[in-house]
């Protein structure tokens, strides 16, 4: 295993502990204001500090991971469910009109700046942790589906894949039985990544006021409300924002160590 | 002469030429939102006002920086004994910028363009009371009133009853032309307004040669402008986190002022479970004013009982009868039949009293059992929703009208209050002139809204501006919505 992969997978199970930590224990009760002891340094009482509302933010911070796994997983989870069928699909019809009419309507939905998107998304529907999923989630199906197909399109030509056809499978069991399982790889891959750019787009929705509505915490939010203290209370801006960068950069850091690791090619060339 | 001496004199000459160069005349003073247009006729924007007002434009009579209310283009007025006829003296040799004359015939029209049916004037209520308008003599404008309006003195002062010319009124919203002690240079969208001395100005000029509004609606990029000095003040500084930073700095002064701003905790009576007044009594209880002015306004502003200014002479302390007390909010609940609380929405619009103060209420209302859920919306979403479409529990708003009592005599106004004894008091207030009467009748309102628990009233918004140490005469109170420059000046 890589130095890279386990640099990820440390930080990465960090925040999937702390935010699985938060559903059984905080420091304080996150929402419990004691605006008294509001933009507190932070200390042996408050280990991050305290908010502009005497909040604990270590606390805040715990739950916030929650929101922001939360939202990431599930909008990831959609991306998969739909994209994945979606470039099976398109891979074993290639260049039929269902294959162009998949491959172009991911076209359309790639078109779009995503995080403008998500913002007309939340916008129409209304501001919340749900409508941020389906917005985000949306623009994960294309990703999925042209990443399946590019991986499947030359599996297709493999003697493995001839023999199952002329073992008389259809297209729907080869795509599943053996296509599937050869790129999964690549999906997981793809998933990691998809899975940090996802916290990325929640925390950005939820600066913008769009995300996960108040009082359930969230990462961006925290930032945005930090706005106005930077100068009076730094520690407000710095912490989510830190939170955000080492979430973010430990996913990343595990998707490409996972690559590396996961791509015989790569493993091969190192040993 | 020595040397050393020479030395001196050339040191100093130096000084005082630097100073006369860089001796001040002109300001920048920097605000969150730009007007839309620049007719303050024709629009409820505070923007404009922000701007124009006292400025550009002036009204018969206008606000000081106290809320007195004083002559303005009339030098004096009659009222007939039985309150129906005021006769107004014009100030001789007033000008308008482009060169002509105001006189009663302008009046006429003004008054005439802000009441006629098709005006688009955003404070018509004013106005309603005035049946004619006649001129009797170039420097002499008669009204009569088809009731007596012991306000109409102070109606006239408005930002909305200020005297344009029919010369210049196709243009108004662009090029404004009034008769102040400024007048408009030029406008560039989106970042600022020039207004330069009115050099014929008829009563005491101003000290200023230029004047600039900025606009800025980002706190942090308010504060950084401040902090650079690229501005020499600010009117209403929207982050009051940041003010302990100002009062620290040499450099600048704070002023902190009153407003006519009532913040309030805006509740649907119309709507279940609100209708009923021991939820509304529970709602009050459950609220910890001083927590949200801390926690909200970093410590700015007055608490409130009721739907008044405290610096108003008639206004009433009726805080005590909503203190903060969680147990009897929590008894009312039960006694209203909702021993376990309820759901309700919490709509916020954008600016930080309802945004952070919503979050505190929130919390506040979860200890006694209402949940209550935080909906932010855009400005125009809530007047949509809430001010228009009357879908909502509760809300947080500043009524930032002057002496807006009135509203709770609307039944069909957003938080729909519907008390038959209100109103009738209302319409005698109207009709009241003598100011021992009007007093008492204002202090009876006060109280028969704070016994209803119509909202929960939170607290009285501060006037919260930065400027430059030297820089004096800005107003610190908001009396209405002006940034009156006219006896703004450097300090030597």
């Amino acid at each position: 295993m890589s130095r890279t992969l386990f640099l990820g997978a440390i930080l990465s199970s960090l925040v999937i502990l702390a935010a699985l930590l938060s559903f059984l224990w905080t420091p304080f009760d996150h929402t419990a204001m004691n605006i008294p002891e509001k933009l507190q340094r932070p200390g042996a009482l408050h280990w991050l500090g305290t908010d502009h509302f005497g909040r604990d933010i270590f606390s805040m911070i715990m739950v916030g991971a929650r929101t922001s796994l939360a939202v990431a997983l599930v909008a990831v989870g959609i991306g998969m469910a739909i994209g994945i069928p979606l470039g099976l699909t398109a891979a074993a019809r290639k260049g039929s009109w269902l294959d162009e009419l998949i491959m172009r309507g991911n076209d359309l939905v790639f078109a779009f700046p995503s995080l403008v998107i998500a913002i007309l998304i939340t916008a129409i529907f209304g501001p919340g942790a749900i409508n941020a999923i389906i917005a985000i989630g949306i623009f994960n199906i294309p990703v999925f589906a042209r990443v399946t197909r590019g991986a499947a399109l030359p599996l297709w030509q493999r003697e493995f894949i001839l023999a199952a056809q002329v073992a008389g499978k259809g297209a729907a069991r080869i795509s599943a039985e053996h296509i599937l399982p050869n790129v999964a790889n690549l999906l997981i891959v793809q998933g990691t990544i998809q899975f940090s750019l996802g916290i990325l787009a929640e925390a950005g929705l939820s600066y913008v006021g769009l995300g996960a509505q108040p009082p359930t915490p969230s990462w961006g939010r925290m930032l945005a409300d930090a706005q106005t203290m930077v100068s009076l209370a730094p520690h407000l801006a710095i912490i989510p924002g830190s939170a955000i960068v080492l979430t973010v950069l430990g996913l990343n850091l595990m998707g490409d160590g996972l690559r590396d690791w996961l791509d015989p090619k790569l493993r091969e060339g190192r040993t | 002469m020595s040397f050393r001496s020479i030395l001196f004199a050339a040191g100093s000459a130096l000084a005082l030429s630097t100073a006369a160069a860089w001796a001040k005349d002109s300001v920048t003073v920097g605000m969150q939102l730009e007007p839309p247009h620049l007719d303050p006729t024709s629009a409820a924007a505070g923007a404009i006002d922000q701007v124009l007002y006292s400025n550009v434009f002036e009204g018969l009579t206008r606000f000081m920086g106290d809320g007195s209310v004083v002559p303005g283009l009339a030098k004096s007025w009659d009222i007939s004994a039985d309150g129906l006829t005021y006769t107004f003296h014009l100030n001789e040799g007033v000008t308008f910028h482009d060169g002509t004359t105001m006189d009663a015939e302008d009046v006429k029209f003004s008054l005439d363009r802000a009441r006629a049916e098709d005006s688009t004037n955003a404070q018509k209520a004013l106005f309603a009371d005035i049946a004619e308008v006649t001129v009797v003599d170039p420097m002499t404008v008669q009204l009569t009133l088809s009731k007596p309006n012991g306000n109409m003195l102070f109606n006239l002062a408005w930002g909305d009853a200020v005297i344009v010319a029919p010369e210049s009124i196709a243009d108004i919203k662009t090029a404004p032309v009034g008769t102040g002690a400024f007048k408009f240079a030029g406008w560039v969208q989106g970042d600022r307004i020039d207004l330069e001395k009115n050099p014929d100005y008829w009563g005491t000029p101003a000290m200023l040669e230029k004047a600039t509004f900025k606009f800025i609606s980002d706190p942090t990029a308010a504060f950084a402008a401040m902090m650079a000095e690229d501005l020499d003040a600010f009117a209403g500084f929207p982050a009051p986190e940041n003010l302990p930073q100002f009062e620290a700095d040499p450099r600048f002064q704070v002023l902190v002022g009153s407003t006519e701003g009532e913040t309030i905790l805006s509740t649907n009576n119309k709507q279940a479970p609100f209708d009923n007044v021991k939820v509304r009594e529970a709602l009050a209880h459950a609220i910890d004013r001083q927590a949200i002015i801390d926690g909200a306004m970093f410590g700015y502003g007055t608490p409130i009982g009721t739907h008044f200014a405290p610096h108003n002479p008639a206004y009433v302390d009726l805080t005590g009868q909503s203190a903060f007390d969680p147990d009897k909010a929590k008894a009312l609940l039960a006694e209203a039949g909702l021993p376990d609380g309820f759901e309700t929405t919490l709509h916020l619009p954008p600016p930080s009293y309802a945004r952070r103060g919503g979050e505190i209420i929130a919390a506040q209302l979860a200890n006694v059992g209402i949940k209550a859920e935080i909906i932010n919306v855009e400005w125009a979403q809530w007047l949509e929703t809430v001010f228009r479409g009357k879908t909502f529990g509760l809300t947080i708003v500043s009524h930032t009208e002057p002496m807006d009592i009135g509203i709770y005599a609307r039944p069909e106004y957003y938080f729909q209050y519907d008390n038959a004894a209100f109103q009738a008091l209302m319409t005698d207030l109207n009709g009241t002139t003598d100011p021992d009467q009007r007093t008492a009748m204002l202090q009876q309102a006060q109280k028969i809204i704070a016994d209803d628990y119509v909202n929960g009233y939170l607290f009285q918004l501060a006037a919260l501006s930065v400027a430059k140490a030297d820089l004096q005469g800005l107003w610190a109170n908001a009396p209405t919505q002006a940034t009156d420059l006219t006896a703004v000046s450097w300090a030597k």
